[in-house]
C-alpha cells in the first residue's frame, strides 16, 4: 500500500502536464488554422510563424 | 484613386488599419484565392518582401492574410497593388468585422472547462475504479478524500456555463435545460461531500464530474458550429462601400468614412464601383445594375438628374452624385428596419431541446420528489431516503438530452458544408425540417443574376480574340461574361493598338489599320433593329466596314433548378416566386420551371406581406432569395436560404448559405434537415428509453455510483453513435 503514496501523486502529475500542456496550445493559437498547417508542411522554404 | 496620396492624407485604407506597436500598424486583408500551399508560399513571400512589413501570416481556414508593417516606410495600398500584380485579389477587413469573424471567446471558454472537466474526471474514475473493485478501510476513504480534492474545484471551474445559464433563465421565472442539470451536478458534489465527512461506501463524484465533462461535448459542439458559420458569414459580409470619395467646392477629393458623409456632398463613383449613397447624379452618364437592389435584371441608364440608391453598381462610366440620403434616411436603412421588425418571429423560435426541457425538468423532479416521500412513508429516515432521492436527480440528470441535439447537428451541418451548403445555427436545422411551402427570388436565385451568351458565340476565331482583348478592359457585365465564354472557348486574346473606352457605348480600338468596336449594337453600327427592352443585352462586335456581329445575352436558369423545382414539387412543396423584376420575365421563368404561383414587381414590404399572408394560412415558408430586396423577406420567413452570391443583406438574413451555383442545394438542405430531425426524435427516445429502465432502480435505491457511471456513460455513447449515423443514413 506505501507503493500508492508515489503512484498516486505520479499519476496526477503526469495528467495535470498533459492538461497544462493542451491549455497552453489552445492559448498560443494552435488551433486557429488547422488547415493551414496542413499545407504548409509542403513548403519546405517556412521561415517559422511571424518572420 | 486619381492622385496616389501621400502618407499622411487619409487613405481609404485608414478605416480599416490598427496600431499594433509604435510606428507599427496591422491591418487583416480577406484574400479568397487562397487555395494551396503554393498560395501561401507566393502570398506571404511577396508581402514579406515589401521593404517595412515586419511580418506577413495566412491564416488558410479563414482566407486572411494579417499583414504589419512600419507605417514611415509604407503606404498600405501597395500591400493590395502586390497582391494583385500576383493575381490576388483582396479586400480589407473592418476591424469592427474581424472580431466577428475571430473564434468567440465562449468557445475558447468552453474548451478549457472541457480539457480540466476531462483530466479530473478520468483520474476520479480511475480512483473510483479501485474503490469499486474493492479498496476499503482507511484506503477508500483515502480514494474519497483524494476524488474530491481533484472533483470539487474541476466542478466549480467547468460547470460554470451552466450554473450560468440556470440563473439567467430562473430569474426570469422561466426554465431551461441547465436548470436540472445544474441541481444535478450540484446535489451530486453537496452530497458525496457529505458523505466522504461520514466515511459512508459511496460518494458520486465520479458522476458529478463525468456528467459535466459529456454535457460540456454536447456545448462545445453547438459553440464550435455557432462559430464556423459566423466566421463564414463574416468573410463574405464585406462587399458593401464603407467609404466614399467626395469633392469639395473648390475642386479638391477626399475619401471619408461612410458615417461623415452628409446630405448635398458630391461624391465620386468610378466605373465599376458599387454607390455608396443614394443621390441625383449631377454629371456623368452611364449604366446601373440595380439587380442586387430591386432584382431587376436589366441595367438602367442613367443621365444627370437620375435618382440612384446606395449598393447599386455602377457600370460603365465616372459619376458624380450629389447625396441626398446617407445613414437613417437611405433606402438601405429602410430594408434594415424591415428586416429588424420581420425577425422578431424567429427570436421567438424555441428550441427542441428547451421545449424538451419544459416537460422533463418538472418530471425528474417531481419524481425525485415522490421518491424521498415514499422511503420516508415506508420508514426508511431521512438521510436514506435524501440520498436515494438525489441519486434518483443524478441518473436522470440529462446527459444523453444535452447530447442528444448539438451531436446530430453538427454531424448534419458538417455534412452539408461538405456539398457546400453553410448552415448558420443548428434552430435553422430545426426550422428548416418543419418547412412546406417555398418561396423563391426570380433574379440571381433561379437565376444566374448575370447574363450569359446566349448558344454559341457567332464570332470566327480572329474576331473573338479581338473581341477578348476589348471585353477584358471593360467591367461592364456583358463585356465579362463576353470575356469569360471567349476564354472557355479556348480563345487568347489579341494585342491591339490602345483600347479606348467610350462611356456609356463601348471600346474602340485600331488593330491593323481598321477600327475595332464592341459595345452598344447602334454605336458598333449594328443594322439589326432590337427591341427596345432587349437591347441592353446585346452586345455588336465590329470590325473596319464589315458589318456588325450582334452578340445576344440572357439570364439563365441556374444549373439544377429544373431538376431541383421538379424534386420540390414531387415532395409536396407548395412553390411560389416573388420578384421585383417585370411580369412578362417572371411569367416566361416560371413557364419553364412549371410553378404556377407567382407575382412580379414586389417592392420588400410587398414580399414580406407575402410572407406574412402565408404563416396567417398556417404554413411555414422557407425563403430562397439573395437580393437586398429579399433580405426582409428573408428574415421573415420560416426559415430561409441564399446563394452566396447574394448581397450582404441577404447572406445575413438568411439561415443557410449555399456555395456553388446549383440550385440542387435547396432539395439537398431540405432532405438533410428532414433526416437530421428523425435522428434528433431517435436520440430523445433513447435518452428517455434510458431513464425509463434507469428511474426505477435509482428510486428502489439500487443505483450505486458504478451504475450511474456505466449508465449515464453508455447512454451519452449510443446517442452520439445515433448521430454519426446520420452521415450514412443522409447520404
Amino acid at each position: 500500500m506505501t507503493s500508492l503514496a508515489f503512484l498516486i501523486p505520479i499519476a496526477l502529475a503526469a495528467g495535470l502536464i498533459g492538461l497544462i500542456a493542451f491549455l497552453w496550445s489552445v492559448r498560443s493559437g494552435q488551433y486557429e488554422d488547422l488547415d493551414g498547417a496542413a499545407h504548409r508542411i509542403l513548403n519546405d522554404d517556412e521561415e517559422g510563424p511571424g518572420a | 484613386m486619381a492622385t496616389h496620396a501621400p502618407v499622411s492624407q487619409p487613405s481609404p485604407l485608414d478605416l480599416f488599419t490598427a496600431d499594433a506597436a509604435p510606428g507599427v500598424k496591422c491591418l487583416d486583408l480577406h484574400v479568397p484565392a487562397i487555395h494551396c500551399a503554393g498560395c501561401i508560399r507566393k502570398v506571404e513571400g511577396a508581402v514579406r518582401a515589401l521593404p517595412g512589413v515586419t511580418g506577413a501570416r495566412v491564416n488558410f481556414t479563414t482566407r486572411r492574410l494579417a499583414v504589419e508593417w512600419e507605417t514611415a516606410r509604407l503606404d498600405p495600398a501597395s500591400i493590395i497593388e502586390t497582391l494583385a500584380s500576383n493575381g490576388f485579389e483582396s479586400r480589407p477587413f473592418n476591424a469592427a468585422d474581424a472580431a466577428a469573424g475571430k473564434e468567440d471567446p465562449a468557445s475558447r471558454a468552453l474548451i478549457k472547462a472541457l480539457a480540466v472537466s476531462g483530466f479530473a474526471a478520468m483520474n476520479v474514475m480511475l480512483l473510483s475504479v479501485s474503490v469499486w473493485s474493492g479498496a476499503d478501510g482507511a484506503t477508500r476513504d483515502l480514494f474519497h478524500l483524494i476524488s474530491a480534492v481533484i472533483a470539487i474545484p474541476a466542478i466549480a471551474y467547468s460547470a460554470r456555463p451552466f450554473f450560468v445559464s440556470a440563473l439567467g433563465v430562473l430569474r426570469h421565472g422561466r426554465t431551461n435545460m441547465d436548470v436540472p442539470i445544474s441541481i444535478g451536478i450540484l446535489l451530486a458534489t453537496l452530497m458525496s461531500f457529505v458523505e466522504m465527512l461520514r466515511g459512508a461506501d459511496h460518494v458520486w463524484f465520479d458522476a458529478a464530474i463525468t456528467l459535466t465533462f459529456f454535457l460540456l461535448v454536447g456545448r462545445t459542439l453547438d459553440s464550435l458550429m455557432r462559430d464556423r458559420a459566423r466566421a463564414g458569414v463574416a468573410q463574405l459580409l464585406k462587399q458593401s462601400a464603407r467609404g466614399a470619395l467626395t469633392l469639395a467646392p473648390d475642386g479638391s477629393t477626399e475619401y471619408r468614412a461612410i458615417e461623415s458623409v452628409a446630405p448635398n456632398m458630391r461624391v465620386l463613383v468610378a466605373a465599376g464601383e458599387r454607390l455608396p449613397v443614394d443621390g441625383i447624379v449631377e454629371s456623368g452618364s452611364s449604366s446601373i445594375d440595380r439587380s442586387l437592389i430591386t432584382g431587376e435584371s436589366l441595367p438602367e441608364p442613367v443621365k444627370p438628374g437620375a435618382h440612384v440608391l446606395a449598393g447599386t453598381l455602377n457600370l460603365d462610366a465616372p459619376l458624380t452624385i450629389r447625396t441626398t440620403a446617407v445613414g437613417e434616411g437611405s433606402f438601405l436603412a429602410d430594408i434594415i428596419r424591415l428586416m429588424e421588425a420581420a425577425e422578431g418571429g424567429r427570436a421567438r423560435y424555441v428550441r427542441i431541446a428547451d421545449r424538451a426541457a419544459r416537460l422533463y425538468a418538472p418530471a425528474v423532479h417531481l419524481a425525485a420528489l415522490f421518491t424521498a416521500l415514499f422511503w420516508l412513508a415506508s420508514g426508511a429516515g431521512w438521510h436514506q431516503s435524501l440520498v436515494i432521492a438525489i441519486a434518483v436527480l443524478i441518473i436522470t440528470c440529462p446527459c444523453a438530452l444535452g447530447l442528444a441535439v448539438p451531436a446530430v447537428q453538427v454531424t448534419a451541418a458538417g455534412m452539408l458544408l461538405r456539398r457546400g451548403i453553410l448552415v448558420k445555427d443548428g434552430s435553422a436545422l430545426e426550422r428548416l425540417a418543419e418547412v412546406d411551402s417555398i418561396i423563391f427570388d426570380k433574379t440571381g436565385t433561379l437565376t444566374m443574376g448575370r447574363p450569359l451568351p446566349v448558344g454559341a458565340l457567332p464570332l470566327s476565331p480572329e474576331d473573338l480574340r479581338l473581341a477578348l482583348a476589348l471585353a477584358l478592359r471593360s467591367t461592364h457585365p456583358l463585356s465579362r461574361a463576353l470575356a469569360a465564354a471567349a476564354r472557355a472557348a479556348g480563345a487568347t486574346a489579341a494585342s491591339v493598338g490602345p483600347i479606348r473606352e467610350v462611356p456609356g457605348l463601348g471600346l474602340e480600338a485600331d488593330h491593323e489599320g481598321e477600327l475595332v468596336r464592341l459595345g452598344r449594337p447602334d454605336w458598333a453600327g449594328s443594322t439589326e433593329s432590337a427591341a427596345a427592352d432587349t437591347s441592353l443585352l446585346q452586345l455588336a462586335f465590329r470590325k473596319g466596314n464589315a458589318p456588325a456581329t450582334l452578340i445576344h445575352f440572357a439570364d439563365p436558369l441556374r444549373p439544377g433548378a429544373e431538376a431541383a423545382i421538379r424534386t420540390l414539387i414531387s415532395r409536396g412543396y407548395q412553390l411560389r416566386i416573388l420578384s421585383g423584376d417585370r411580369p412578362e420575365a417572371v411569367a416566361h421563368v416560371a413557364g419553364q420551371l412549371g410553378i404556377t404561383h407567382w407575382l412580379a414587381a414586389c417592392s420588400p414590404a410587398d414580399k414580406v406581406a407575402a410572407v406574412a399572408a402565408l404563416k396567417a394560412e398556417g404554413l411555414k415558408p422557407l425563403v430562397v432569395g439573395d437580393g437586398l430586396n429579399d433580405a426582409p423577406a428573408l428574415a421573415a420567413g420560416h426559415a430561409s436560404i441564399a446563394p452566396s452570391s447574394a448581397s450582404d443583406a441577404g447572406q445575413t438574413a438568411a439561415d443557410l448559405l449555399f456555395l456553388g451555383d446549383s440550385l440542387e442545394a435547396v432539395p439537398a438542405a431540405l432532405r438533410v434537415a428532414a433526416k437530421t430531425d428523425t435522428h434528433v426524435k431517435q436520440n430523445f427516445i433513447l435518452a428517455i428509453g434510458y431513464n425509463l429502465l434507469a428511474v426505477p432502480i435509482a428510486m428502489a435505491g439500487l443505483a450505486t455510483p458504478l451504475i450511474a457511471a456505466v449508465a449515464m456513460s453508455s447512454s451519452s455513447i449510443i446517442v452520439v453513435a445515433n448521430a454519426l449515423r446520420l452521415r450514412w443514413s443522409a447520404r
